[in-house]
């Protein structure tokens, strides 16, 4: 087995789980790093093997990646990603995926016709309850669909004051781009697209010049309406937490990253399911991981783009194809909400 | 390395701390409830209470601010807690993660390092500027350790989360320094929680850290047991460490009789850690331990 040489840029928070995650991989070598936070490099330079670079560029001309994750403001992903596409690595790239669809665009065209592998890091695909749920839409167990309601709520601005990059519209910051952006990407790929936005509230809560929720009814591609409500500045909730509502005529299904339930009014002998309540736990449902951080997702995750670096073949779960439509789905919001 | 001189008694059973802040791996509805539930700090020590009435001397908790509250009261009433003791679990991850979301790396350290980073310049903001991350560690430490004051804590506890990101990244020299310095400081032994068991115990050795006490999940389902149950399993027989197992019930999907009599074939498993809210509970669970996973009569 070829060991890959695998590089990130950005070592925030989510940059560094990503670093551990790849350097845990079997046959990778994490070789570069890059960033310019004097405090997190030199703990790199201190501590681990990789090679520190301040200039993404230079890093890409000198060390023959085969791969590379991106996790730096969104603002920067276009140029990043761009650069990567264009030197041959595939790329892993944080969601959501660019500030707007124009430039997303040329780079779903570019890794296509590249033929690179492109993953963004919308992780709850990557958790076995919401996969489930999908596998359950799609075989019709809860029959013709009436509504549904994408939520996500969390403790991430909770008084006021002046933050970082996520609290600047212009660099990808607020509820809709962070937050709300993994429940459009999951509504889009378990339920289907939105194709219409009936009406939208975007609200300040403790920030100011961006919203802190969100809330919107939206028309699927399927037919189905429903809304998502989100918002970051609930302190009731310890930590993000995600959920995917949906209700049709023979039942409902609820589903979190811990739970499934699923109601339904007649038994379904195929699935093995009863009437009334069925629970499934992410205990059962949880994809097995060689190296396990925050959460088997995020291994998961990047277990499968390493797994389609190997085979030179892009794979089909969080596409840069999917995160571009998810943009397109944000734009409209802003649109209608104007 | 130091030689290790302690080899601290560790109970059978230690009590958790993730019901009182609404930690639950298998349901967020019961999560929530459970917040709701332990919203006052007298509802936690109602619950210490009967614990302890039950048996339990060792509670195992995260640095969760709350914890602050409940030292207090254990120091406020010595005669009440006679041989108590606590596992102190650090840093309350969270804490740190969402301020590093809202303040980036930077202000996350400026808001945590007690004092302003120019107040504590003489022992840490210094440090912290040159890169001195043992010193800018010791800090974290010491800061997080105030809330015990006067309270035993024989063990202290890197939290899962902290302990594999170092992992992951290959900095095994940051345990190095954690080790010495929990031993040399606090004169108490260090612990490693983690779901990576078998890479860390290879890690520690590599460093020289032999022996060490690894609370890991270890189960019959496999769950949270990183690398396959297998190389785990293989782990517990074969190799020296003092493991305490946790997520024993693997959050719920097991019963308690299976779950505790599987622990019953690696006898080098020293204790079992788990949590509950009810007193029913709690005494149940002391009793299918003591039943079916009876600590080995010395011959």
């Amino acid at each position: 087995m070829k060991t890959l040489r695998a590089g990130i840029i950005g070592l925030g928070k989510m940059g560094l789980s990503h670093a551990a995650i790849v350097s845990a991989q079997p046959g990778v070598d994490l070789v570069a790093v890059c960033d310019t936070s004097l405090i997190v490099t030199n703990a790199f330079k201190k501590y681990a093997k990789a090679q520190i670079y301040g200039d993404y560029r230079k890093m890409l001309r000198k060390e023959n990646l085969d791969l590379i994750v991106i996790a730096t403001p969104t603002k920067l992903h276009f140029d990043m990603v761009k650069a990567a596409l264009e030197q041959g690595v595939h790329v892993f790239c944080e969601k959501p995926f660019s500030l707007n669809s124009a430039e997303g665009k040329q780079l779903v065209q570019l890794a296509e016709s590249k033929g690179l592998v492109n993953q963004l890091g919308y992780h709850n695909h990557f958790i076995g309850t919401f996969r489930e749920m999908k596998r359950l839409l799609a075989a019709d167990v809860i029959g013709d669909l009436v509504h549904f309601s994408g939520e996500a709520y969390g403790p991430v601005v909770t008084k006021a004051k002046g933050g970082t990059w996520r609290s600047k519209s212009s660099e990808g910051g607020g509820c809709l781009f962070d937050y709300a952006s993994h429940v459009l990407n999951l509504l889009q790929e378990v339920v289907s697209r939105p194709v219409e936005i009936n009406g939208s509230l975007l609200k300040e809560i403790y920030s100011k010049g961006v919203e802190d929720a969100v809330y919107s009814l939206i028309t699927l591609k399927n037919g189905l309406t429903g809304t998502l409500l989100v918002n970051w500045s609930d302190e009731t909730y310890r930590k993000m937490s995600t959920s995917l509502t949906v209700q049709g005529k023979n039942g409902k299904i609820v589903c979190d990253a811990t739970e499934l339930k699923i109601y339904l009014k007649e038994e379904n002998k195929a699935e093995g399911l009863e009437a009334g309540w069925t629970i499934k736990w992410i205990t059962d449902l949880a994809l097995p991981v060689g190296y396990y951080l925050r959460g088997e997702e995020y291994s998961a995750q990047i277990e499968y783009f390493v797994e389609n670096v190997r085979r030179q073949k892009p794979g089909t779960i969080n596409t840069f194809e999917q995160g571009l439509y998810t943009d397109k789905v944000i734009e409209m919001i802003i649109k209608n909400a104007a | 390395m130091q030689p290790n001189t302690h080899h601290t008694h560790l109970d059978r059973v230690l009590f958790g701390d993730n019901q009182f802040f609404g930690v639950n791996h298998a349901s967020d509805d019961k999560s929530r409830a459970q917040a709701m539930r332990f919203k006052d700090d007298q509802s936690i020590i109602r619950v210490l209470d009967q614990a302890y009435e039950a048996g339990v001397r060792t509670f195992m908790c995260t640095t969760h601010d709350r914890i602050a509250n409940i030292c207090n009261h254990m120091r406020a009433h010595p005669d009440r807690y006679r041989g108590f003791k606590i596992f102190p679990c650090m840093p309350y991850a969270h804490k740190y993660a969402n301020a590093v979301t809202e303040l980036g790396i930077m202000g996350t350290i400026n808001q945590y390092v007690p004092g302003t980073l120019f107040g504590t310049f003489a022992k840490g903001g210094m440090a912290v500027v040159r890169g001195n991350y043992s010193k800018l560690m010791q800090i974290l430490i010491d800061a997080e350790m105030k809330m015990f004051d006067k309270i035993d804590t024989p063990v202290i506890f890197i939290q899962n989360v902290l302990v594999d990101m170092i992992l992951g990244l290959g900095m095994y020299e940051v345990f190095k320094d954690y080790d010495a310095y929990i031993r040399e400081k606090y004169n108490v032994e260090p612990g490693y929680i983690t779901m990576n068991m078998p890479d860390l115990l290879d890690a520690l050795e590599s460093v020289g850290i032999y022996n060490p006490i690894i609370c890991a999940s270890i189960n019959k389902s496999g769950f949270r047991m990183s690398g396959g149950i297998e190389r785990n399993e293989m782990y517990l027989r074969e190799k020296t460490f003092r493991p305490i197992a946790m997520q024993t019930l693997a959050a719920g999907a097991l019963r308690p009789k299976e779950a505790f009599a599987y622990l019953g074939q690696f006898p080098r498993i020293e204790s079992v850690l788990f949590g509950s809210g009810s007193k029913q509970h709690i005494a149940e669970n002391i009793h299918m331990i003591e039943e079916n996973f009876p600590v080995a009569q010395e011959v």
